[in-house]
């Protein structure tokens, strides 16, 4: 335990006295720094991560970067930035995602259908990533459990509620 | 010799002893108060591992930022009893080719030696099964048992894995063996008497008087040095390579299942609270009130049973070794034996002759 970590120079392992007294003392000193680390958690109990999920449900503080299932962003107006480029579609490495192009009225390239599998999707944050006009994001919404497979099929471009997390 | 104590400070009989006595003849007197002696510390070995199992897993998850178990009644209390109902309702299992009788020897070998260690602990001065004059001795006698469980379950269980363990936790328990003997005879050597009740009755005074202090400056390295030695003898964390998982798949534990592993549980917890006991006596006072050479706070300290200071200053030694446990990372085997054999032996030897030196030319009065 009074052992700091191994060098390459193994010469200074095997070395005489002075070397050994000092690196019991880098040894100790490192130790007392973890002690103080660990007394310090185990007397401030507000520092405690763990949280009594089902019971505070309602209380539920979740860290920002908490990644749950996929959902579009949207501005104000409730549009989404979605161009049906297809970015997310490649990057995603199981086949989660299809980006499904439509036309406007003019003629022009838009997105037509956005479906999500929810269950092929391992929130890995790949398309998240990759997207080039941040239209998806991963939400925060973890009780994702159905009684039917059809209904973990999403297609995110049509629901409401996924708004910006 | 320990300076002569006045007889009524610190009475060897207790008031149940004395009505017993009053009430039955002398052998059947003897009888029944080693009978009640014995059941006592039963009581002491069936409810420390309920405290101490409790105690880790909280204490554990509160150095980690954690809860620790919270369903099981308040704050998880009834943890221990669910664990306890689990492992006697699971199989026992031999695996095919163990030898039957070591293999079910091996786990109660660990559990007797705790027992026998606790029956010499003064955990107060009238609560105290024996007073051995050699009472040290046999502590290192005793604990010695313990090694013999670790081999014997690692060799019965026909796996390489139990093997493994076993061998590495023999070669490590012997080795801190002689460190902790060391320091236990630095103790014996500076207080003049081996029976552990004696060692006591020579703190006394204030707090400078336990031998932590006594000893100056030397007396706190030899408690540190007792503090990692027995760590090591039991075998808990930083030095638990006996049942590394990472690398031994719980070591000589690997075949057990049940109340068989229950019973390695059980003595590891009892051997703890045996280890900090003995710390207890040797360095902090054991049963002795502290007393700062204040009146007025040293009669109010003094006023609470000295079976309480005994428990709460071992118990401040359990959390010391739990907070040793979840912090330090472990080191390689080859580190371990190395701590032992090039660092702490030199160091324990040096303490002994420094103890001589001091007491020949009169520093310290035994």
């Amino acid at each position: 335990m009074t052992t700091p970590p191994v060098r390459a120079n193994s010469r200074r392992n095997t070395g005489p006295g002075g070397h050994l007294v000092q690196r019991i003392f880098r040894g100790v000193i490192s130790l007392a720094q973890g002690l103080r680390l660990t007394m310090g958690y185990l007397l401030h109990p507000a520092r405690v991560v763990t949280q009594q999920y089902p019971e505070n449900r309602a209380t539920l503080v979740l860290p920002p970067r908490f990644r749950a299932r996929l959902v579009m962003v949207r501005d104000a107006k409730g549009q989404h930035h979605c161009t049906a480029c297809g970015m997310c579609e490649k990057a995603c490495p199981n086949g989660t995602i299809s980006v499904l192009p439509g036309q406007d009225g003019s003629g022009k390239k838009i997105l037509g259908k956005y479906i999500y599998r929810l269950l092929q999707c391992t929130l890995c944050n790949l398309c998240v990533e990759t997207c080039p006009f941040g239209a998806i994001a991963m939400g925060q919404d973890f009780e994702l459990a159905a009684y039917d497979r059809q209904a973990l099929v999403l297609v995110l471009h049509e629901e409401r509620q996924g708004t910006s997390s | 010799m320990p300076q002569p104590m006045p007889p009524a400070a610190f009475p060897v009989t207790n008031f149940l002893g004395d009505l017993i006595r009053a009430h039955f003849a002398p052998p059947m007197s003897d009888l029944l108060n080693g009978l009640l002696a014995i059941m006592a510390l039963l009581a002491v070995v069936a409810l420390t591992p309920i405290c101490l199992i409790w105690l880790e897993r909280k204490v554990c998850a509160h150095f980690q930022a954690r809860l620790g178990p919270m369903r099981v009644g308040w704050h998880g209390l009834m943890q221990p009893l669910a664990d306890g109902i689990k492992l006697l309702f699971k199989e026992v299992l031999k695996p095919e080719g163990a030898d039957t009788f070591l293999f079910f020897l091996a786990p109660i070998l660990p559990a007797t030696a705790s027992f026998l260690v606790l029956t010499v602990i003064p955990f107060d001065h009238h609560f105290q099964v024996t007073d051995l004059d050699a009472g040290v001795l046999f502590v290192i006698a005793a604990s010695g048992l313990n090694i013999f469980g670790v081999l014997l379950a690692g060799w019965a269980s026909n796996n390489k894995y139990s093997l493994l363990g076993g061998i590495r936790s023999g070669a490590q328990m012997l080795s801190y063996e002689i460190s902790l003997a060391l320091i236990m005879l630095l103790v014996v050597l500076l207080s003049g008497t081996a029976s552990l009740r004696e060692i006591v009755l020579t703190q006394q005074g204030t707090v400078l008087d336990w031998w932590i202090c006594k000893f100056p400056g030397f007396g706190a390295l030899a408690f540190i040095m007792f503090l990692i030695s027995s760590t090591a003898e039991l075998n808990r964390g930083p030095f638990d390579m006996v049942e590394a998982e990472s690398e031994l798949t719980g070591g000589f534990t690997t075949e057990y299942s049940g109340i068989s592993f229950a019973m390695f549980f059980l003595a590891e917890f009892v051997n703890m609270f045996a280890s900090a006991a003995l710390a207890t006596t040797f360095f902090l006072g054991g049963f002795l009130a502290p007393r700062f050479g204040l009146a007025a706070l040293d009669g109010l300290l003094a006023s609470v049973p000295g079976v309480l200071w005994f428990f709460l200053k071992s118990y401040g030694v359990i959390l010391c070794f739990m907070w040793f446990r979840w912090t330090f990372p472990r080191p390689r085997v080859d580190q371990l034996m190395a701590l032992e054999w090039k660092i702490m032996l030199p160091i324990n030897l040096g303490l002994l002759t420094l103890g001589g030196l001091f007491l020949g030319l009169g520093w310290i009065a035994p």
